[in-house]
Parts: C-alpha cells; sequence; structure tokens
C-alpha cells in the first residue's frame, strides 16, 4: 500500500527531474530546445493517461484527441470570457476532460469494453462539430491567443509553458504510480483480467471504471489546455490532429502498459523518431512510420518494451 | 427552422436512398462484427480506399463506377481474407482480442488513411458516371440518379447476400459460426475456414459499398472517420448481425439524418450517428430488434 514514503520520494524525485532538466534547457539556451521538450512531454502526459484506463484495466479509448482538443478549447473559451491565467485555464482543462470521461463512461462502461471504444472512435468526429458550429471559439477559422510576455523567473514565456508541461506529466506519472500501487490498481486489473470474477468477488467494478475513466480523461485535458499558448493560435483541425489519438495509444502498447514507466519509454522511442522523421522525411511519412511501428509491436511484442527488457532478464537469470 | 411539407417529404425520399447505401455499407460490418464478433473498425477505411481504386480505375477510362467496384470486389475479399488470417494468428488464437486486436485494426484504420493521403494527397476525388446528373421526379418528389442507381444496387446486393446466407451450405454455416462454434467443429466444418470466407465476404462487400459511396459523393482521405460512427451505429441499430435489421436501421438512420441537415442545418447532421450511437448503447444495447441478452 502507498504511504507517506511514496509521495515524499515521488514528490523528491518529480522535483530533482524539473531543476535537472530547467537548467540543461536554460544552458542549451535554444527557444527550439523548449518547443521539443514540451512536445515530449504533453506526449508523456497523453500516453500516461491513456495508459490509466487502456493498460491498467484493460478499456481502449480511441477519442484521446477529443479529451486533448476540449482541455485546448476549454483555454480558448476561459480566456475570451474572463481573460484567466494559464494554471487556471489547465484546472479548466483539467475538468472538461474528466466530465467528458465521466459522461462517455457512464453512458458505455456498463457493456463490453468494445462498446466504450467504439463511441470514444466517433467522439473526435462530434466534438470538432460542436467546435466548428460554435462561433465564440472561432468556430472553423480558430481563434488567436495573446501570448503574455515572459513571467518573472523565466527567460521566455515557451520555456514557461515546457516546465509547465513537464510538472503536468509528473503529475500524471505520480497518480499513475499511486493507482498502481493502491488497491485502485489491483481493482482495475482484476477488471482487465476477469471483470465477471472480479464483480463477484466484490471489486466495486463499474465505480472503479469510471473513476478510471474520469482521472485519464482529466489528465488529457490538462496536457491539452496549454496547446492554445502554445501555437498562440487554435483551429479545429490543429486542436483535433489524429497525430495526438495515435501517440496516445502507441506510446503505452509500444513502451507496456503494465506500468506508468512503460508510457514514458514509449513517448521518448517515439516521440524522438517522429522528430527525426519530421525534420528529414515528412510530417505524413512520420504517421505512416509510426502506424507501423505501433502495428509491428501489437502483433509481435505484446507485452512492449518493458515486456522485452523482462524477458531477457528472465533468460539472464535462468541461465 | 422551415417545415415547408414538400422540403420535409424530399428530404425523407434522399434519405431513403442514403440510407439504403448506409445499410449495404454496414452489411460487411454487420457479418464481421456482428456474426464473428471481429471488431473490425477499419471497415470504412476499406470502403473509402476502394472509392479511391474506383476513382482511379474510371478516371481515364469510360468504366462505370459501379462495374469497377465489382471489379475489384474479389481484390479486396482475398485481401480480408489474408487479413482475417493475420488476425487470427496474432490476437484470436490467442484469446488477445479486446485491447491489442482492436488496437490493430485501429492502426490498420489509420495506415489505410495516410497510405491514401500520401499516395493521392489531400484533393477530393470523384468519379463520373451516366447517371451523375440527371433526376427522376414522381409529382413534386425528386429523386436524383446519383442517388437512386446506388441505392438500387445496394437494394439488389442486399437480396443477394440474404439469399446466400440462407440458401447456400456456406452461407449456413457463417450464421452457425456466429452461434456456436464447437458445433460446427462437430459436424466437421473447420469454423477458422469459415469465418476466413466470412470475413472475406464483408472486405468485399466495403469495395462494392466504395464504389457506391463515390457515386454519391466525393471521397478524400479522412472520410472514414465519420462513416466509423454512422455504421457501427447502424449495426448495432439493426441489433448486431441481423440482415434485415441492419436494413431498416439503415433506412431509418438515412431519413434522421437527411432531416436534421434540411430541418437544422447540413454541419449538424455527423451529430446524429453519435447520438443515435450513444443513445442507443445507454437505452437499448440490443438495438431495435435484437433478442433480449
Amino acid at each position: 500500500m502507498i504511504g507517506f514514503a511514496f509521495w515524499r520520494n515521488g514528490l523528491a524525485l518529480a522535483l530533482v527531474c524539473l531543476i535537472i532538466i530547467a537548467v540543461a534547457l536554460r544552458a542549451v539556451h535554444n527557444d527550439y530546445a523548449f518547443f521539443l521538450g514540451y512536445i515530449v512531454f504533453q506526449y508523456g502526459a497523453l500516453a500516461i493517461a491513456w495508459n490509466i484506463l487502456g493498460g491498467y484495466a484493460g478499456f481502449v479509448n480511441f477519442g484521446a484527441g477529443a479529451f486533448f482538443a476540449a482541455g485546448a478549447y476549454a483555454t480558448v473559451a476561459l480566456n475570451k470570457a474572463l481573460a484567466l491565467p494559464l494554471p487556471i485555464c489547465v484546472l479548466a482543462g483539467g475538468c472538461a476532460g474528466a466530465g467528458l470521461g465521466l459522461i462517455m463512461g457512464s453512458l458505455t462502461l456498463r457493456l463490453r469494453g468494445v462498446y466504450f471504444a467504439i463511441s470514444t472512435l466517433s467522439l473526435s468526429v462530434v466534438l470538432q462539430t460542436l467546435i466548428v458550429n460554435w462561433s465564440y471559439v472561432g468556430g472553423s477559422s480558430g481563434a488567436y491567443i495573446v501570448r503574455p510576455k515572459a513571467i518573472a523567473p523565466f527567460t521566455s514565456y515557451t520555456e514557461f509553458l515546457c516546465l509547465l508541461m513537464f510538472v503536468i506529466a509528473a503529475t500524471a506519472a505520480l497518480i499513475a504510480a499511486a493507482i498502481e500501487r493502491s488497491s485502485i490498481g489491483f481493482g482495475l486489473a482484476a477488471i482487465r483480467d476477469d471483470e465477471a470474477a472480479a464483480a463477484a468477488l466484490g471489486v466495486p467494478t463499474l465505480r472503479l471504471k469510471l473513476l478510471a475513466a474520469t482521472t485519464s480523461g482529466a489528465i488529457m485535458g490538462m496536457a491539452g489546455a496549454p496547446l492554445p499558448f502554445y501555437n498562440s493560435y487554435l483551429n479545429p483541425d490543429s486542436a483535433f490532429a489524429v497525430g495526438y489519438t495515435i501517440n496516445a495509444m502507441a506510446m503505452p502498447l509500444v513502451g507496456g502498459t503494465q506500468s506508468w514507466l512503460g508510457p514514458v519509454l514509449g513517448a521518448l522511442l517515439l516521440g524522438s523518431i517522429q522528430q527525426l522523421a519530421v525534420a528529414f522525411v515528412s510530417s505524413s511519412a512520420s504517421l505512416a512510420l509510426i502506424g507501423l511501428v505501433f502495428m509491428g509491436f501489437v502483433a509481435l511484442a505484446p507485452q512492449g518494451l518493458l515486456g522485452l527488457f523482462r524477458l531477457r532478464r528472465a533468460e539472464g537469470a535462468g541461465r | 427552422m422551415n417545415l415547408d411539407p414538400v422540403l420535409i417529404v424530399n428530404a425523407c425520399a434522399s434519405g431513403l436512398l442514403l440510407g439504403a447505401f448506409y445499410a449495404m455499407a454496414a452489411a460487411g460490418l454487420a457479418i464481421s462484427f456482428g456474426l464473428l464478433d471481429i471488431v473490425n473498425i477499419a471497415h470504412p477505411a476499406l470502403m473509402v480506399a476502394a472509392a479511391f481504386v474506383v476513382a482511379a480505375l474510371t478516371g481515364g477510362t469510360a468504366l462505370d463506377p459501379l462495374l469497377a467496384s465489382l471489379l475489384i470486389a474479389p481484390l479486396f475479399a482475398l485481401f480480408g481474407a489474408g487479413l482475417y488470417r493475420l488476425y487470427h494468428f496474432f490476437f484470436e488464437r490467442r484469446g488477445d482480442e479486446s485491447i491489442r486486436g482492436l488496437a490493430f485494426f485501429f492502426g490498420l484504420m489509420f495506415l489505410i488513411e495516410v497510405s491514401l493521403l500520401l499516395l493521392w494527397g489531400v484533393d477530393q476525388q470523384y468519379a463520373n458516371a451516366l447517371y451523375s446528373s440527371g433526376v427522376l421526379s414522381v409529382g413534386k418528389v425528386d429523386f436524383p440518379l446519383r442517388m437512386l442507381v446506388p441505392a438500387l444496387c445496394a437494394l439488389a446486393t442486399f437480396a443477394t447476400l440474404s439469399a446466400f446466407l440462407k440458401l447456400t451450405f456456406v452461407g449456413r454455416a457463417i450464421s452457425a459460426v456466429a452461434q456456436d462454434r464447437e458445433a460446427l467443429r462437430l459436424m466437421g466444418i473447420d469454423p477458422v475456414r469459415i469465418k476466413t470466407i466470412a470475413f472475406a465476404l464483408s472486405v468485399g462487400l466495403a469495395a462494392l459499398a466504395g464504389g457506391a459511396l463515390i457515386v454519391i459523393q466525393p471521397v478524400d482521405s479522412s472520410s472514414a472517420q465519420i462513416f466509423v460512427g454512422r455504421l457501427f451505429a447502424i449495426v448495432i441499430m439493426g441489433g448486431l448481425g441481423s440482415l434485415p435489421g441492419t436494413m431498416i436501421a439503415g433506412l431509418l438512420f438515412g431519413v434522421i439524418e437527411d432531416l436534421t441537415a434540411t430541418l437544422i442545418g447540413p454541419s449538424w447532421s455527423p451529430a446524429v450517428a453519435f447520438g443515435l450511437l450513444l443513445g442507443f448503447l445507454a437505452l437499448r444495447p440490443r438495438g431495435l430488434f435484437g433478442a433480449p441478452p
């Protein structure tokens, strides 16, 4: 079970990482490094969030992009209505994602897992329709966001965004690690292995599934909230880009779904492959590459990178 | 809101024509998802890919798009057979359908979309047929030929398919594999072979639907996304794997969607699929005519 030591160690680790990243990026002193860091952390947060429902409980969410866009558009709406600062928008984006997860979950999670998957698959189409028809947030032509000048301790606003995204990703990792070690995680694992048996043994299956869907949606919404400030412009096509959905799924499945470390490994691997492919070939070629790597891992390495490591270690121990 | 009766009757008529096409597009999915329990979410993407191939085949020649789709359907069926064997080998055999099997078909859908984008670019593709323009008017109700001809072909396909499933040995074995695999094995039939044939049939139907699609409307590489919600909503409304149910659900769906487009606005029609899908899942997951669970 998790106690004080888990939170102390986890927070300390996250803080150390934050300081190292901040110092390293400041040393590079190039805005491109901040942009790159932002993208990697954003995908890391999305992947960890997807894994809470997909990996731990075994319910596939094909709508990560929609949850992400809900967070981004929450920022646009709040910024226009009340000119709230970004950290509050991040919380609001989290609420938007959580609400979406709770609604989708309560309508479909009573049934077999495929029905949840199918509904999330068409979620992004309908959410995009709503946004396109909602002229307050710019409709199909999009909305501009005025980016503030640099805030006190940071040299540029991009640096602030990059570190904010790291904090979101680290929070996601802490939550995921806590779930893994708590009775919630064991309950979700029982649901994944045999839902009927879990229910018979008294696991509150529906409540746990809804909790996982809500948490996962909240983190995806939070990860999407800074996007309008990052691009200083947001339109439906960029918010609902298909790359977010495929990456949120591919990263955990490539890295390994049993632990929060899997999505992080997947995000590092696929994130760097994509950046290289975008830089040297083209962005659609990089998407094709991600699709191929994803299908290869799904078919040939069902446990992901973590499973491959474990296999090697088991072979070494057997000798 | 415009409540002119002529307008509403016209919307219902074109909705029925559109619905017949939807039913045909959903028929293949009713076989794979409803009867075989293979959640082929790449089905709409295969249909759109077929539409692209048909557009390319008919572009330079005077070939009819619907005829072209009949010509490429066997190739798609062959691809479907291979696809099922792959799926069976990697996922079904291991009992690993739920997450990884779904992810496999999602990856396939994604790869098809990206490949279409890489091969043809972002431009819309269309095909011309003798009946692309022209209208059959009955009183004040108009039936555009580019909708009427695919709808009639869809009805013919449906009739052939129903007869095949009811009357032939293989067809009845396909219905049987949905009910009891083991009994089929005891009767000396290999369920994997039957499922291969059935899945090939379903992908072949996707190719036929692609031919009808390109006659009805131009397509681009991302057209499949909107069909996912539509086709699954129809299959679930139709009660998973019942062909008459799928037909009625398709017609109903087409009418509802066209009425929404006419009365509220065309930009709202994608919301219909999602609303019906979620509504049925929440309130009546066995569909309109399905047996109680």
